[in-house]
Parts: C-alpha cells; structure tokens; sequence
C-alpha cells in the first residue's frame, strides 16, 4: 500500500479526508500544499526547516508519532497557539503508521 | 534622492544576481531592503545550512552563495539601502518611478523590479490582547537604542540568540533584567546560554521558565505583566516593569507592496512569463515573490527570471538600441570600477 488515508481538518473548520502518499518522501505540510488545504504562502514557508511555525498543526488522534527534533522542540517553544498536541507538520514524514491519521491546522499567525 | 537605473526592491540572492546581468547591458542596479544586511533568507534564515541545488556547485551553504554572489556583482558597483522597507511608489509622468522607504529614503529609477521574495521579515509578535496599546509606549520588537533602558526594570521574552544576548546586554544597562521563556531549555550559541546561567547565579538576571508573558497592564504606558508558570497557573506573578522587550524571531510579511496596484495571488505578484513584466508597465516581479503557470521557488529560477528581465528593462529604457546577448566568455566583464575580466586569447604559433 502506498497510500494513506488522513483527515485534515483546515483553518476554516472544515474536514478533509485525503489520501496522501508514503513512497513520494513527503511530509505532512507538502501534502497539505499539494491539496491546497491552505492558502500557499501562509504554509511552509521556510520550506521545512523547522524554522517557522507556519505549518503548526494539533494531532487529533492517538497514532504514535516520531520524537520531536531539537529543532522542531525549539521552534515550537516560540510559536505562538501552542499546545501539548502541537507539532510541525513539515517534521512528520509520510509513513504507513500514519494511516488514519487526524490533525488540525493550527490557526495562521498574523 | 537616490538615482539608478533599476531599482530592486530585495537583495536576496535573484536581487542580487539581478546587479550582474544588468552590468552586463551597462544599467546600474540599487538595492533597497528591510534587513540589515543582503541575502535575504539566505543570511536571516539559514546561513548554514547547504543547497544542493545551485548548478556547478554540488553542494554550498546559502552563506557562501550570498558572499559569492556580492563578489561577482562587485564590479557593477550596486548601491544598497537597507535596514529600510520599501514602503510606497509613485510613478511619475514620464514613466519612471520614486520609491520611498519607511525611513523617507527616496530612490528615482525608470525601472523597478521587485525581488521580495516571501516579503519583508518583520517581528513576530506575541498574542496579547492589548500589545498595540502599548506599542513605542513600553513595548519594542528590536532594540534599536539600549541607552533607553538605562535604569528601567524590562522583561523580555523569547528564547533564541537575540532574548539571549540582550538578556545579557542589558543586564549591564537596566536596573533589573527578567527573562522569561516557555521552556527550560534556550536556543542559542553555547557561550550565550553559560553567560545567561552565570548572570542568573549572581543574580544579574532574573530568569523565569516555562512561563510565558500572558497579559500586560498599565494607565497610559506599561506599567506591569502577568507572568504564567506554564507547569503551575496558580502561581502567576504580576512584575512591575518599564519595559517588554518580546524577541520571538521575524516572520516575512508581502507588507506594503501588496497595496502597490498590482495584482496578486497566492501572496505572490502575477507576471508575464515573457519577461517577468506585471501588471504595471515598468515594474518587474522575479524570485519567489512572483506567481505564473509552473512556477517554482527555486534560486536557480529566480537567476534566470532575472536574467529575462534585464533584456526587458534595457529594451524599455532604450527602445531604439539594437542589441545582441553576448557570452561573459566572448565579451568579458567589463566593471563599472575600471575592472575588466576576460578570456586569455588562445595563442596562435606555427609548429615547426
């Protein structure tokens, strides 16, 4: 299987269940862009670095997740809307564990 | 007034390269930018960190592209204003262009091509319900003169290189320094953390963590904050201070050119693939500040839009000039400091 179903629900509130691929090496936020879930330029705009926080998202569901980085750690103790679900969708990498996956946009900050 | 032939509005590294290919036609290039410094991202974000994707070199830190890219524009003489935002333009009768800055700084070009790419990076600013109020009136998101916080009592917020450093800065110049982080642990260069946890130890700086700055008070100015322990809410300390310095990092804003009349999607300027042209006659878009079918945000993209756009803009300031695009390998580079650079002749000897 190379696909896995993920519900993302937008900034706007409303729901999406999305397929999104495990064998294109993407993570969370370029799947977002290439469904334009989000306006572009409001998301991923340091393209992944783990150096804005522009892709935050809450992690709905109980899927264990890879560790957070020192880096995606330290940006997220300096985004703003954070909470204990909090992570960077450009620091979750596509896997086959992620099937059923739900995650919220965090909101853009102004 | 500043006087040029094309004025760019971002010297990252299409900005910049932008200087070279506009040499080469023999137009002078200004560059105006918010930062202190050129190179865009590439110096504010990350400096050290590789691209894998510029042609000839098969792996370089976004540091290096930008010292290499400010040696070969070198000889084209570019001018700079920076740690200024463009902030609005005027297009006078003749066609050309004013452009003003935030500081009242005036440059006048009969082309602009603006290479914002995400726009301006401005601070980010905490969420607090009445932060404007207190904005120039005890609030600040740069320090721009620490002689003002001479004596004060000032909290700041934050927890990368720059809450570091002027943590320790100001520990010197104000009369009590809070520094106040959601973590225990700091971001930051290792000498800045030890000079912190020194200072804190002789009591220099008052730290407070995982706390955040959830609400600030005062009559006309600010007068205190309420601190929250993030592990504890019922321990909140309200702190009398002058001053809140938040330093959460920037965050790039399209900002005023987003108001110049020209047309916009997805937070980027609409372009003519043709020569990079917008919307208004004069006024380019190359970089990741502009939008077309297919486009990319990519350095590489970003030099050969800018490249287009010189053939462009010296056609639209001498329409009746004739000219063909020479190779640097043929013509050489022939600065406007006297330099020149060129190919050695290949020697032509008879062999016996």
């Amino acid at each position: 299987m190379s696909d896995v179903k993920i519900k993302i629900t937008d900034r706007d509130g409303v729901a999406h269940e999305i397929d999104a691929p495990t064998d294109m090496n993407m993570n969370l936020m370029e799947v977002v862009r290439s469904y334009e879930l989000a306006p572009e330029g409001t998301i991923g705009i340091c393209g992944g670095m783990a150096m804005c926080a522009s892709c935050q998202c809450y992690i709905e569901s109980d899927h264990e997740l890879p560790k957070m980085s020192d880096e995606e750690e330290a940006m997220l103790s300096e985004a703003f809307n954070v909470k204990d679900n909090s992570r960077l969708g450009c620091q979750l990498h596509i896997t086959e564990a992620m099937d059923g996956l739900a995650v919220e946009l965090a909101p853009e900050e102004v | 007034m500043i006087e040029t032939d094309i004025l760019i509005i971002g010297a990252g590294p299409t900005g910049l390269f932008a200087v070279f290919e506009a040499g080469l036609l023999k137009l002078k290039c200004h560059l105006i930018d918010a930062l202190p410094q050129a190179g865009g991202q590439c110096s504010e974000i990350y400096p050290k960190k590789p691209i894998y994707d510029i042609p000839g070199f098969p792996e370089v830190l976004a540091g290096d592209l930008v010292t290499n890219l400010m040696e070969q524009i070198k000889p084209f003489q570019p001018g700079f204003t920076l740690g200024e935002r463009a902030e609005t333009i005027e297009k006078l009768e003749d066609g050309s262009f004013i452009v003003t800055t935030t500081k009242g700084t005036k440059h006048h070009a009969p082309i602009v091509a603006i290479a914002g790419g995400l726009g301006s990076f401005e601070p980010r600013k905490p969420l607090l319900e009445n932060l404007n109020k207190f904005e120039d009136n005890g609030v600040a998101y740069m320090i721009k003169d620490p002689g003002v916080y001479r004596d004060k009592k000032v909290v700041i917020a934050g927890g990368g290189d720059s809450a570091l450093d002027w943590s320790i800065f100001l520990a010197n110049v104000a009369s009590e320094v809070t520094l106040v982080h959601r973590r225990n642990e700091f971001r930051g260069a290792l000498d800045s953390v030890e000079k912190v946890q020194e200072l804190k130890n002789q009591g220099r700086i008052n730290l407070i963590t995982p706390a955040e700055v959830i609400g600030l008070h005062g009559e006309n100015s600010l007068e205190s904050v309420l601190i929250r322990k993030t592990t504890n809410a019922i321990q909140d300390i309200t702190l009398e201070v002058d001053a809140f310095i938040p330093l959460f990092g920037l965050s790039p804003k399209l900002g005023p050119i987003g108001d110049w009349g020209l047309e916009i999607d997805k937070n980027a300027i609409k372009v003519d693939t043709f020569d990079y042209q917008t919307n208004i006659s004069g006024i380019y878009a190359i970089g990741d500040v502009n939008t077309y079918p297919g486009k990319l945000k990519l350095i590489l993209c970003g030099f050969h839009e800018a490249t287009l756009m010189c053939q462009s803009a010296y056609q639209k300031i001498f329409p009746d000039k004739k000219y063909v695009m020479k190779y640097t390998t043929v013509g050489g580079v022939n600065g406007f400091d006297g330099s020149r650079k060129e190919a050695p002749k290949a020697v032509v000897k008879a062999i016996d």
